[in-house]
């Protein structure tokens, strides 16, 4: 049996790779392509008559399986559904990093999740609150009620929107310039800032449109957002690349936390670095920028 | 007698000056003898050579039990000439106690394996032997030990006449009445025929087979006249499907593409990496794939390949048509583009397994190699690697160049999945050494690149580069960790095959199997 480290919160999910929870050939080592976080799925690509199958392929590649530093997140069933309360099960027994909510549009719906992985950790004898937590908001309602979702529970890592059934309900299809979802990733993305959790977008599906995708990564950055759904190995590589800090961004940040490190312990709240005023508001930016930095293989100091 | 790679060889093989293999660059300078064949004069002149069956070419040529035939396999697993050849000889003319001296033999050839069960085939003499084949020999039915020869191997112990051919048979996919051969032109084509080369020109007789007889002159020719006693139409000479395929498509399989683009990231590490280098590469998936992602690094750098060798598919001919190769040499073609481009688009040639690869000429093409991107089926912590037999001992491979562009390219990469299903690919000691790991300088796994302790300049390219790498112990941990340590494999005393370096000196050798029984608890 593989001990996972216990799961944090706030950590790099620059990429999300969703992968069949059925097929071991493809869940035996997903992370050697280097993707910040793994999507298990038990919902959409496992057929019906297959649940179960796929929930024992999933226990037992959890059970055996060491995915190292690479998070592994596991996407369940809808609450509409007869399969939810078995995937928690088998996704706390098997110590799964989080779970995401499927087709998640209240936070009631949340707290009903949270209620039955309190209960499988108690089963499971897994340390309470060790199970994390992220909603997939797939309707308008979600959108809607994104505020009160993200803020529902300390459990909550992250919300991102399901673009495929998001569009169905807006009656559109995925337009060049994603003003389809504009108004939908703009309202997720404050409401998860508001709340204090990551935001992260959807899939793109078209792996033949290479530069669709490249142009949906860039709104993507530009927007704000903390990373991306993937459904193929080959889309990782852009996305970090995007998602990485600039030469220039990273000798500032490092300057900001060396110089607040300093003032600090001199006593001093505010100063001034290359000009602009700094105080204790930008530390969290900088250390951001410099952890991104390092996973990106860009920055080797030691200030975070 | 323990071998430079840890190998013991049995005393019974090292007579007649036969050595054991002293390490890369042994026979440098040394000097051999050449043999010659004794052939037949045709003065008075000849309105044809065609005769009207194989069985009365033979005849013609003095067939006799004991004789050695050649074949070469530009067919690959289309060919139909091997068992053509052998059923007339064997069940025609009744000849028996044969040898074959194939360039390669396939899963085509299943047929042979009744005719080495009947004693009627005694000696095999190849780079590839897999299927039926493999089976028999493996299994102790052949009476002397196959010799297992690379592409470069081949021919030097033709020229050596440590193989004597008493009869080249010729797959021609096109000839003309008096045996002007090439590749092209006809319904089988195969492009280049690079492997026939040398067996026409040191056969004491020579038999050329072809489905499609063209006008005098067929030119250019790949085997000439001058060298043909016979010419035989049949109907068929091989399935064109198994010939070529359409074209070699490059993988999209992530795993492989990730392989693949790593290996480009070390090409581009090196110094050799600049303009007019040099490369050859296989057809398996992350080693072709490799072409795609090197041509990045070639655009970035606004750099151009000088020339490419090798066994040659489409995306290698796409990269000459773009102007990003100088120069395309190749032996073989493994698809329909590379087989329509041989000497016709410009700059795109032919050659023989000699001038490929050969370590006795004076300047074989594999000594000017910058990179080479090999498969392996498994490779050892000492970086050795076995192409051709597999877990259970049997064989079911070929050494191919391998062993030969290994050994002269200066940065020889291996590209290989860290595992095969339950198979650990990078493990302990390999079954048979057929690349000795003096020669293989970088291993790319799916889970980490590993770098030969032999060569330090490359590590110090790589780290400079940032490019992650571990010890190949690492990977080998890795591999068993995931699939567990195999039960070494049992062998009986007899050996049935011998794997020759390319030098002619003795690598390894294969024994029999013995059969697997599980122990009651």
């Amino acid at each position: 049996m593989i001990p996972r480290p216990k799961p944090e919160r706030f950590r790099l999910r620059r990429t999300m790779m969703f992968m069949n929870a059925q097929k071991p050939g493809l869940i035996k080592d997903a992370y050697i392509y280097g993707c910040d976080s793994i999507m298990l799925d038990l919902e959409d690509a496992v057929a019906e008559n297959q649940k179960d199958a796929a929930r024992f392929s999933l226990y037992h590649a959890l059970k055996t399986i060491d995915y190292g530093e690479t998070e592994v997140i596991v996407r369940i069933n809808g609450l509409d559904t007869p399969h939810w309360q078995e995937d928690i099960r088998v996704c706390v027994a098997g110590g799964a990093d989080g779970i995401r909510i499927a087709k998640c549009e209240s936070a009631q719906d949340v707290l009903t999740v949270e209620k039955a992985v309190e209960a499988a950790e108690e089963e499971f004898g897994v340390e309470k609150g060790r199970t994390l937590l992220m909603a997939a908001l797939e309707s308008p309602k979600g959108i809607l009620n994104a505020y009160e979702i993200c803020a529902a529970s300390p459990r909550m890592f992250g919300v991102a929107i399901s673009g495929g059934d998001f569009r169905k309900c807006m009656q559109t299809t995925p337009q060049r310039d994603g003003v389809d979802m504009l108004a939908a990733r703009g309202q997720m993305l404050i409401a998860a800032r508001a709340a204090g959790v990551q935001c992260f977008d959807t899939v793109f599906t078209n792996l033949d449109d290479q530069e669709g995708f490249e142009a949906e990564v860039l709104q993507n950055k530009a927007m704000g957002f903390d990373g991306k759904s993937l459904i193929n190995p080959k889309q990782i590589r852009f996305v970090h690349q995007v998602f990485a800090p600039t030469e220039k961004e990273i000798r500032q940040a490092e300057k900001i936390v060396r110089a607040y490190r300093e003032q600090s312990a001199a006593g001093v709240g505010v100063f001034t670095v290359d000009g602009k005023m700094i105080d204790i508001a930008f530390i969290p930016g900088a250390e951001r920028t410099l952890k991104l930095a390092r996973a990106c293989g860009l920055w080797e100091g030691d200030l975070v | 007698m323990k071998n430079a790679v840890g190998r013991d060889i049995p005393d019974f093989l090292l007579r007649d000056g036969r050595e054991v293999y002293q390490g890369k660059n042994y026979m440098d300078g040394k000097y051999l003898q050449k043999a010659s064949p004794r052939t037949r004069r045709y003065e008075k002149p000849q309105e044809s050579k065609i005769v009207e069956s194989l069985a009365e070419a033979m005849r013609q040529c003095g067939a006799k039990s004991g004789m050695t035939f050649s074949f070469h396999h530009h067919l690959r697993d289309g060919d139909y000439v091997v068992n053509m050849v052998m059923k007339a000889a064997i069940e025609e003319l009744g000849l028996e106690e044969l040898t074959i001296a194939a360039s390669s033999l396939g899963n085509a050839h299943d047929p042979i394996a009744d005719y080495i069960e009947q004693g009627k085939v005694v000696g095999i003499q190849t780079s590839g032997i897999r299927g039926r084949m493999g089976e028999v020999v493996s299994a102790g039915k052949l009476k002397t030990p196959a010799i297992i020869r690379s592409h470069g191997g081949r021919p030097r112990a033709i020229e050596r006449g440590e193989v004597h051919i008493d009869i080249a048979f010729i797959a021609a996919p096109t000839s003309d009445c008096v045996g002007n051969c090439r590749g092209i032109g006809g319904k089988s084509n195969c492009g280049s025929m690079g492997y026939a080369m040398t067996d026409a020109k040191y056969a004491d007789h020579v038999v050329v087979v072809t489905d499609c007889l063209v006008d005098f002159p067929n030119m250019p020719a790949s085997v000439e006249a001058i060298d043909v006693d016979a010419v035989v139409v049949v109907d068929s000479i091989g399935n064109p499907k198994k010939i070529a395929s359409a074209a070699a498509r490059i993988s999209q399989n992530p795993r492989d593409l990730m392989m693949a683009e790593d290996v480009a990231k070390v090409i581009a590490a090196t110094p050799y990496f600049k303009e007019g280098f040099s490369f050859q590469t296989g057809v398996g998936g992350p080693s072709l794939a490799a072409n795609l992602f090197l041509e990045k690094y070639m655009d970035e750098r606004n750099i151009k390949m000088g020339w490419a060798i090798g066994g040659i598919c489409g995306p290698m001919v796409e990269l000459l048509k773009k102007g990003k190769v100088g120069k395309v040499i190749d032996v073989q073609d493994f698809d329909l583009d590379a087989v329509n481009s041989i000497n016709q688009t410009p700059n795109h040639f032919e050659m023989s397994a000699s001038q490929y690869a050969n370590p006795a000429n004076k300047g074989a093409f594999v000594n000017k190699l910058d990179f080479v991107v090999l498969a392996a089926l498994e490779i050892d912590t000492g970086f050795n690697v076995n192409v051709l037999t597999g877990s259970d001992g049997v064989l079911r491979g070929a050494p191919g160049g391998h062993p030969d562009t290994a050994a002269g390219a200066k940065c020889c990469i291996i590209v290989t999945p860290l595992i095969r299903g339950r198979m650990a690919t990078v493990c302990e000691h390999v079954v048979t050494v057929t690349t000795p790991g003096d020669c293989v300088d970088v291993l790319v796994t799916d889970y980490g690149i590993a770098v030969n302790p032999l060569r330090p300049d490359l590590i110090r390219c790589l780290d400079e580069a940032g490019i992650k790498h571990v010890p190949i112990e690492e990977l080998k941990e890795k591999a068993y960790s995931l699939v567990g340590r195999p039960d070494d494999l049992q062998w009986e005393d007899k050996v049935v095959a011998v794997l020759e370096a390319r030098d002619g000196t003795i690598l390894d050798v294969v024994r029999k199997i013995k059969p697997y029984t599980l122990e009651e608890d």
